[in-house]
């Protein structure tokens, strides 16, 4: 493939792919201070090596039939004969699509942050966290347990948190950071749980042995529904997902690459891995769980961002709304969809956010689009890039986002068309490709045409440098081309729900496995492959895409009608008369549905007097009982010590010692030192024992 | 009956009055060692004392610990003391002093209760008879079995008693320089 | 109390052998001549001399025992007799040489004279 690499082994690739960051972090960590400029160099080289090595593991992967290339475990904790925890790596299609969008992402976002944050009082800092969020994440993808993956889970959100409290003096990015840990913990209880459950039914973590045990054994059934809850909640958390959403928009705190990189490309795409990766153990009705979340988060997100201010909380409602349709899509079984999705998505949300940084950057750390306007002509470079990942984002016909969208509003039609009912589905599906289309519009306008709102603004902005441009152009590049005709990526796609894969990892019963796949697998059609409903998919496939280019187009002629100003800088609608009219509404969308209020209300007031009353009580009862006993105690005490002066010391130990003394005495004029003396004693004892034999026994 | 009676008279006759001239001698000599206030006298009459037990050895059957009380006692622990009272003899003035009347009234009354002890048992017990299979086992032969059979160890501790003692002795009178 | 009973037991007669009561009696006389010899003398060799009294009873009172019992220790009596011995051999010879040195020390053997040990 590679003309360099083409002698390493796959296993070889994928300990450089996770090691070189891994180096670089531990070199960084230690002495960035010392290197010049703080090791900048030496992360985006560590990252390139990854980037390389993945490219040529992703080639090769879909260069080969075998969806599996490499599933290798070794003992690391024997626990029992029916338990037993176990590491390893596996590498299939999947791993290495995911390795790639980490690692090109990564790669740029290093690059971009160059500039970005060329001035930053802890630079050397950022890109340890930037590097230890890499490798963390390529061990996520990396695993073939879901021991290590949650391991690599917590660490990326370790240094999810860490980023986005990077300007920590911000009192509002450091609660943002707590706001993200703290809710994907959340999440993570319920991860946890399922993997416990898991483990204690399985007895191993290993996917391979979890899919097959899902398989083969009916009496798992109520535990499987436990555990694909409890893993699908930790997804909700780490993706974002409609109870759980909460912390992604004030992530956007977070140093715009950081955002790009994190919270829209990768971190928050974990969840959608964890979930397709464990798709084989998701019964029906924990998958319809799954899709009617996903549906949902999908509308309300897209309504909230409709009338966001800041260009990156736009961004980070985008986000949440496309992470609920990979959700949705996997809820319905289209995993090949939803894995096209996520890596078409984290291309150009990443180019979008990315832009933003540049827009922002161009701005002085402006982010309200409201003072932007009229940037086109001032940033060409960054508004064409910004244009086509909107594009992109939009579903605009041809372009990447078009195909991947495509494919899941398929899926869903599909999954409607068959009979199942659930039209909840499809309808979030279209609206939600109505309302992308007019929020980013809507922003888009805002931003870059229409009259400058902010003149010194508007006079200082200039593109930035190469360092920045360049992941711009590359990620648009992506963000237009990668899906190409829409095609290649199903056919060489992992097929869905990971059978094959379970069909590899246990080659042996390869034969059971495919009689007992069949009937399971027809619940869960997504698209080509199966011949049978293959006239139906075409169907779902026209129907979605008429109704999708339609609906988009509709939202950009309205972001148009409303947002767009003529050179007089006026609207031909005006946005303002509409919010007039519908008061509440509007207060209900910029307030997000009130849901951080909520949780305040309910969680952090609640827990807030929670806590006084137990402050209360434990001041008033327990600091009472405590003080009481102790003064008891020290009543107790000095009744002893009294005691313990007058009797035992004075009576007992000294008492003692006296009387030894005088027994001493008197017992040492016995030793007179005159031998006479000792003959008398000791025939006196003899006498006595004659009198004693003799008269008395 | 005259018979077995004129038999037992001239049997019992010989050991009888050894036993007495023996006895004669030995609370004789006894009394000088032990009263005596000349020590070299007391020592030599020690020697008759001694001698005496040999003899009532003898008669108790056991000629072989008569012949070693000769050799040991009056060949060796005698001529010690002799030595002894030459090496420390020297001062002036004679040793004795007025005895202690005290200690002299609780020596007789050692000696009355002791004897009176022995001469009540002598009332009350029978003395049980004479073994007559004693022979066999009083040869030096059967006691050098015995000391190296079921007697090695206190033959063995004897031996070790006396080298320490060889070799105590021999440390204490060291002059010390 | 029998008194021909106890001129018979005790050996004074020549119609019976001689008993093991007249051993005792000898011995008891010779252990309280020992005695007597400890507690009147200030001369520590008569001391000694009055040890070896005693200590020769009590080899007197082991034989006569022994061969009064019928022989029923096999060889005890001369056992102990000949242990006794070898003790009162060893004690003699290391018994001298503290009088030898205690001699050194006082230059003199009394015994009253040597009270160190007084408590």
């Amino acid at each position: 493939m590679l003309p360099l690499l083409e002698s390493m082994t796959v296993l070889q690739l994928a300990i450089t792919i996770f090691a070189s960051p891994l180096i670089a972090f531990a070199i960084l960590s230690l002495s960035h201070h010392k290197v010049p400029r703080h090791g900048d160099w030496l992360a985006i080289t560590a990252l390139f090596v990854s980037f390389i090595c993945s490219a040529e593991i992703f080639l090769r992967s879909f260069a080969s039939d075998n969806p599996v290339m490499l599933n290798l475990s070794y003992s690391w904790l024997p626990l029992s004969a029916k338990h037993s925890l176990s590491g390893g790596i596996l590498i299939d299609h999947l791993t290495a699509i995911m390795l790639v969008v980490v690692t090109l992402v990564s790669f740029l976002a290093h690059l971009f942050s160059v500039g970005y944050l060329h001035d930053d009082i802890r630079y050397g800092r950022y890109y340890c966290s930037l590097l230890l969020f890499t490798t963390s994440m390529l061990g996520l993808v990396l695993a073939n347990n879901l021991l290590y993956l949650f391991i690599s889970w917590e660490l990326v959100g370790l240094s999810s948190y860490l980023l986005i409290g990077h300007w920590y003096e911000k009192k509002s990015a450091s609660n943002a950071a707590i706001k993200a840990f703290i809710t994907t913990r959340v999440g993570d209880v319920g991860m946890f749980l399922g993997l416990l459950v898991l483990y204690d039914q399985i007895g191993s973590l290993q996917y391979a042995d979890v899919f097959a045990a899902v398989h083969f054994s009916a009496d798992l059934a109520t535990w499987q529904t436990v555990a694909g809850l409890g893993l699908f909640f930790g997804a909700m958390g780490k993706s974002a997902q409609f109870p759980l959403h909460v912390w992604l928009p004030d992530a956007m705190e977070a140093p715009t690459p950081v955002s790009a990189l994190i919270h829209a490309a990768t971190m928050v795409a974990a969840g959608v891995y964890l979930c397709a990766r464990m798709l084989p153990i998701f019964d029906a009705q924990t998958l319809l769980v799954i899709a009617y979340i996903g549906a949902f988060t999908a509308v309300f997100a897209a309504t909230i961002a409709i009338v966001q201010v800041d260009i990156k909380k736009v961004l980070a409602y985008s986000t949440v709304s496309q992470l609920g349709y990979m959700i949705m899509a996997l809820g319905v079984g289209g995993y090949t969809s939803s894995i096209f999705h996520l890596t078409t998505h984290a291309f150009f949300k990443a180019g979008l956010f990315l832009s933003a940084g540049a827009v922002i950057y161009a701005a002085h750390h402006e982010q309200s689009i409201l003072k932007f306007g009229g940037l086109y002509k001032k940033i060409p470079i960054t508004a064409t890039c910004y244009l086509l990942c909107t594009l992109a984002l939009i579903g605009f016909p041809g372009f990447s986002g078009f195909w991947s969208k495509d494919a899941i509003i398929a899926d869903v039609l599909h999954y409607n068309l068959v009979g199942s009912g659930h039209y909840f589905l499809g309808f979030a599906a279209l609206v939600t490709v109505f309302l992308t289309a007019f929020y980013m519009c809507r922003q888009y306008f805002l931003t870059f045409f229409g009259q400058p709102k902010d003149e010194h603004l508007h006079s200082h902005a200039k593109d930035p440098n190469w360092t920045m441009t360049l992941p711009l152009i590359i990620l648009s590049v992506l963000a237009v081309f990668f899906a190409g005709g829409g095609h290649w990526f199903p056919e060489y796609a992992p097929k869905k729900s990971g059978f094959e894969q379970v069909l590899q990892m246990t080659a042996s019963e390869a034969n059971t496995l495919e009689l007992s796949h069949t009937p399971t697998a027809g619940k869960h059609q997504n698209s080509a492959a199966h011949s049978s409903e293959h006239g139906q998919i075409i169907d779902a496939h026209k129907l979605a895409m008429m109704l999708s280019t339609g609906l988009a187009f509709l939202g950009i002629l309205v972001a148009y009608l409303f947002y767009y100003q003529n050179s007089k800088g006026q609207t031909r609608f005006s946005a303002q008369k509409v919010a007039e009219r519908f008061p509440f509404l509007y207060r209900l969308l910029v307030n997000k549905y009130y849901l951080d209020e909520l949780y305040h209300f309910l969680f952090v007031r609640s827990l807030h007097a929670c806590a006084q009353e137990c402050q209360e009580f434990d001041r008033k009862v327990i600091d009472g009982f405590v003080n009481l006993w102790a003064k008891l105690t020290m009543m107790a005490t000095a009744l002893v010590e009294a005691c313990d002066r007058i009797v035992v010391d004075y009576y007992l130990v000294l008492g003692l010692a006296r009387s030894v003394t005088r027994a001493g005495n008197r017992a040492s004029a016995l030793q007179t030192g005159k031998i006479k003396a000792y003959f008398v004693f000791s025939m006196c004892s003899v006498l006595a024992l004659i009198i004693v034999l003799f008269f008395i026994v | 009956m005259e018979q077995d009676s004129l038999m037992l008279y001239q049997t019992y006759g010989g050991a009888n009055i050894s036993f007495w001239l023996i006895t004669l001698l030995v609370l004789i000599s006894g009394g000088i060692a032990a009263l005596s206030t000349n020590i070299v006298r007391a020592a030599f009459s020690l020697f008759f004392t001694l001698f005496g037990l040999a003899g009532y050895f003898v008669l108790l059957g056991s000629d072989f610990i008569a012949v070693t009380q000769i050799i040991v006692y009056v060949g060796g622990i005698l001529v010690l003391l002799i030595f002894g009272v030459l090496l420390t003899n020297k001062q002036k003035q004679p040793l004795e002093s007025p005895r202690s009347w005290p200690l002299f009234v609780f020596a007789t009354v050692c000696l009355i209760a002791l004897t009176a002890v022995m001469v009540y048992c002598a009332c009350v017990f029978p003395s049980p008879a004479i073994n007559q299979n004693y022979v066999a086992i009083n040869t030096a032969y059967t006691l050098g079995r015995m000391l190296s059979g079921s007697y090695v160890i206190i033959f063995e501790l004897a031996a070790v008693f006396l080298l320490l003692g060889l070799i105590g002795a021999a440390f204490l009178v060291r002059r010390a320089d | 109390m029998n008194f021909e009973r106890m001129i018979t037991e005790l050996g004074f007669t020549t119609t019976a052998p001689v008993g093991l009561h007249s051993y005792l009696v000898v011995a008891a006389i010779l252990f309280s001549m020992g005695l007597a010899s400890c507690l009147l003398r200030k001369n520590a060799i008569g001391i000694l001399i009055g040890i070896e009294l005693m200590l020769n009873a009590a080899v007197l009172n082991f034989m006569a025992f022994w061969r009064f019992s019928g022989g029923v220790g096999g060889g005890a009596g001369p056992m102990a007799a000949i242990v006794l011995m070898v003790m009162a051999a060893g004690e003699a010879a290391i018994a001298l040489a503290i009088f030898l040195n205690l001699f050194y020390n006082f230059t003199s053997v009394d015994v009253e004279q040597a009270s160190n040990l007084e408590g």
